[in-house]
């Protein structure tokens, strides 16, 4: 039915033949609970030159559909039934071999994470050239002649050089580039791209989409982009195809699609995603700062050395940071990867002793402190983690981690300490039967709570959260940063929020430092830096954020947002 | 506090009512299909390893009860008999029943393998927890002179070591015992350092744990599992090689019945009576490989 609706809207433009047609896709795994089914039904269309984007948190088979349709299903995996037509042909039933002609010729793949996708003991010219002697026997010449042009045309700077270069020798968004070349080599009908920009920054990944489109633009390819951000989805698709538990929840022109979602499940993941569109909300905006007062955190001109190889070489990770935060509210620390900001906030718990600067936490002088003293300055501050897979023993139950800080300190008896684990279970949303569970048996934002639970069970004054929603899904994640505000304004709690996601940011932060390369680059509140960045560094970030082509949609999102 | 705890409750969506666990949602499934799986898990393999273990273990413990006959006295006129109704495994060249022999040496051989992995084990674990947890200079120290030990061939290193203690089943497996510790000290450090790194060890320390406490909750029994499916593995290797000292004479005194000595003493009648050395040598493979599949099933726990 809505396939319908796809072909009326965009007939006026395109008559001819769809480059990609799914049609009734069902795919399944093989697995220890038996054969379960994780696609149904699933019908899209993709026509020449145009992007489509397969949005869907994680779990939700939009990789699985990518695969199916370029024939690189898991071992376990099985298409079971539908259709998959390229150019009009069904190539579901397509043995390996029939598919590696077309594969990389008509229809080609640009994978999600740069750095396992390359080789690492072959040069980037040779894997280039691989695709092109797969499909092709042009001469030596002719082949070497078309890499350095390929790699000129994606981008990367000192071609000639960089095709003798290893994998290892290239950033993350060079070695992306890398993958886009292959991908683009022989100008195939189709390009799929699996998150494509996913492991990188954000300016980074605006850059690389900016390359997709360029290259699509002058190509006339056709992209299925497979994406979590929606943001992104909707900057650079013409079709959005909505996906929830392997079935299309909706589809449709982007800009229907965000200006009046249909299913209950779009409407609410435009509400969750993080936006510029979206702020604090006005009445806990903070009062005037009296300098000195009331300052949960004071940083004063940070410098952290690292020596590296010898003992010569100084590697200076964080270069004269300063920032205070008052008390009760919330601190951005923002960055990309390299930026220093977890340098910084190691040293701000106590983890490392930086090279000079004075940081006080809670009036402490955090860089007196050892032995016993620094462990009961561990009272005061908590981190949270990015990963709660791997920031929870895994062999301990959920009652054994949260009660595990109470017995570090003074050791309340028996049935208090258990009191206290299951109030703070309740405080952060979850069911006491979870008190016996492991944390294997848990989902990720259910172990992010356990987490904060564990850093909350000792009272702390201040709470550092380490990039603690970076890894959920957008509705997931919506819930934490909801669950942290109601933490906040329970609790007056300081938090210290490290991310590379400015929309998030702006969304749960009153103050924030921008760092760059170890440099503080811009400081103060939110709306200030946000509205006026004095620095270019910070400009282009603002710029890079996902979501801001399409004005109608964010003033969906922050008109769902006031509703909800 | 009420008002505040129901905060947390408002907050209940749809990411906390997953179902707790693949195995929960089993069990609401009828008790008949249970079963079914449990059937279906059964790995054969794994089970005839436990029963050829168990079985040996018995033999260890109560030889009696699986034969009548003497282990080192024979019987007059009833040498190199083949294997017959009377003798199920037939005779040695002093006319003792092999079957006897292979029982009653199940206890010799099985103490000098719990001895030598014993050895290995407390003294390697804990040379390499050591190494692992407190790093700089002392981890340096041992590890060096572990990797002294690993240069020494094995075989020569215990050959030296019974030399030096003196014969017998038990000094024998001592000087096994000894020479396993390199390998025990390099896994445990290598676990430990791994689970040191981990986020989980960070947050412990974090939440204001003392060094003891963190080793003792979480370093400890999270790297101690490997270790322990190695101690299975290395069981098997040390009867092995607990065979081969008695094999040439460094094990037990000949009177004694032990799996390797029975090989050696075997290999003279070789062209006569072949049973002598080919059972005690499969019951050893037997043995060894049973040991191993029981390791690897521990491995596979962990993972």
């Amino acid at each position: 039915m809505t396939t319908a609706i796809t072909i009326k809207s965009t007939s006026t433009d395109v008559s001819n033949l769809p480059v990609l047609e799914i049609s009734n896709l069902a795919v399944g795994y093989r697995g220890n609970e038996g054969f379960q089914r994780v696609v149904h039904e699933v019908s899209l269309l993709v026509r020449p030159g145009e992007v489509v984007a397969l949005v869907g948190e994680s779990g939700s088979g939009k990789t699985t559909t990518a695969q199916a349709v370029i024939g690189l299903l898991a071992e376990n995996g099985r298409l079971e039934a539908g259709a998959v037509r390229l150019n009009g042909t069904d190539i579901a039933g397509w043995s390996q071999k029939r598919l590696d002609a077309i594969r990389g010729s008509k229809i080609s793949l640009i994978p999600q994470d740069p750095t396992s996708s390359l080789n690492p003991v072959k040069t980037i010219g040779a894997q280039v050239a691989e695709v092109l002697q797969i499909h092709r026997q042009g001469s030596r010449a002719e082949i070497d002649a078309r890499v350095i042009d390929l790699l000129t045309r994606v981008g990367l700077s000192q071609p000639v050089l960089r095709a003798k270069q290893y994998p290892h020798e290239l950033s993350g968004g060079m070695r992306q580039r890398v993958l886009i070349a292959i991908a683009v080599a022989l100008r195939p009908a189709l390009i799929i791209a699996d998150e494509p920009t996913s492991a990188l920054d954000a300016t980074v990944q605006k850059r690389i989409l900016d390359l997709i489109d360029e290259l699509r633009h002058e190509y006339g390819t056709a992209v299925l982009l497979v994406t979590h951000d929606l943001g992104v989805a909707a900057d650079r698709a013409n079709h959005l195809v909505v996906l929830k538990e392997g079935r299309v929840q909706e589809q449709g022109p982007t800009a229907e699609v965000l200006a009046s979602p249909r299913s209950d499940y779009t409407r609410k993941l435009l509400a969750d995603a993080p936006s510029l569109g979206k702020t604090r909300s006005v009445s806990r905006s903070i009062s005037p700062r009296i300098h000195g007062r009331d300052d949960a955190i004071v940083v004063e001109n940070l410098v952290q050395d690292f020596t590296i190889g010898g003992r010569r070489d100084v590697f200076r990770a964080v270069d004269g940071v300063s920032f205070t935060v008052q008390r009760g509210t919330t601190h951005a620390i923002v960055g990309e990867s390299g930026s220093g900001k977890t340098t910084t906030v190691r040293s701000i718990v106590g983890f490392q002793k930086p090279t000079s600067g004075r940081i006080r936490v809670d009036g402490i002088d955090v860089m007196s402190l050892h032995g016993d003293t620094l462990r009961r300055f561990r009272k005061t501050i908590q981190l949270v983690y990015q990963n709660p897979f791997a920031s929870l023993d895994p062999r301990q139950t959920i009652f054994q981690i949260v009660e595990e800080p109470l017995l570090n300190f003074d050791c309340p008896p028996r049935e208090e300490r258990a009191r206290k684990v299951q109030a703070i279970l309740d405080r952060v949303g979850l069911p006491q039967s979870a008190l016996t569970r492991r944390p294997h048996g848990l989902s990720g934002g259910q172990r992010q709570r356990v987490a904060i639970a564990r850093a909350l069970v000792l009272d702390p004054q201040v709470l550092v959260l380490d990039e603690a929603v970076s890894a959920l899904d957008v509705t997931v994640q919506a819930q934490i940063l909801a669950l942290l505000d109601e933490l906040q304004q329970a609790l007056g709690l300081t938090y210290l929020f490290i991310s590379h996601d400015l929309a998030v940011v702006r969304q749960i932060s009153d103050t924030v430092s921008v760092l760059h390369n170890g440099r503080q680059v811009d400081s103060g509140f939110v709306e200030d830096v946000f509205l006026r960045p004095e620095s270019a560094y910070t400009r282009e970030l603002i710029g890079a954020i996902p979501g801001q082509r399409k004005p109608t949609g964010t003033d969906i999102t922050r008109s769902m947002g006031a509703e909800r | 506090m009420t008002s505040l705890n129901t905060i947390g409750r408002s907050l209940l969506r749809d990411d906390t009512d997953i179902p707790a666990s693949p195995s929960q949602v089993l069990r609401r499934a009828s008790s008949g299909g249970r079963w079914l799986k449990v059937i279906r898990d059964i790995q054969p393999g794994l089970v005839l390893s436990w029963f050829i273990m168990a079985v040996v273990m018995l033999w260890a413990l109560f030889p009696q009860w699986f034969t009548s006959y003497s282990a080192t006295v024979g019987v007059a006129r009833q040498q190199l008999r083949a294997p017959s109704a009377e003798h199920w495994l037939g005779t040695d060249a002093l006319g003792r029943d092999l079957l006897a022999r292979i029982i009653y040496g199940a206890g010799n051989s099985l103490t000098g393998a719990f001895v030598a992995v014993g050895v290995g084990l407390l003294v390697g674990t804990t040379l390499g927890i050591i190494a692992g947890s407190a790093r700089g200079r002392i981890d340096g120290a041992i590890m060096r002179s572990v990797d002294v030990l690993l240069s020494i061939p094995q075989l020569l290193l215990s050959l030296s070591i019974v030399i030096l203690l003196g014969f017998g089943i038990v000094n024998a497996a001592i000087a096994v015992g000894i020479t396993s510790i390199a390998s025990f000290a390099r896994l445990a450090r290598s676990e430990v350092v791994r689970v040191r790194a981990s986020d989980y060890v960070e947050a412990a320390f974090g939440s204001g744990g003392t060094f003891s406490r963190v080793l003792l909750r979480h370093i400890l029994p999270n790297s101690l599992t490997s270790v322990i499916a190695f101690a299975a593995l290395q069981l098997g290797w040390a009867i092995l090689t607990i065979s081969t000292l008695g094999f040439l004479g460094y094990g037990a005194p000949p009177p004694t019945p032990e799996w390797g000595l029975l090989i050696a003493e075997g290999r003279n009648y070789l062209a006569r009576a072949w049973w002598l050395t080919t059972v005690p040598g499969i019951v050893v493979i037997l043995v060894v490989l049973s040991a191993n599949r029981i390791s690897q099933s521990f491995g596979r726990a962990r993972a």
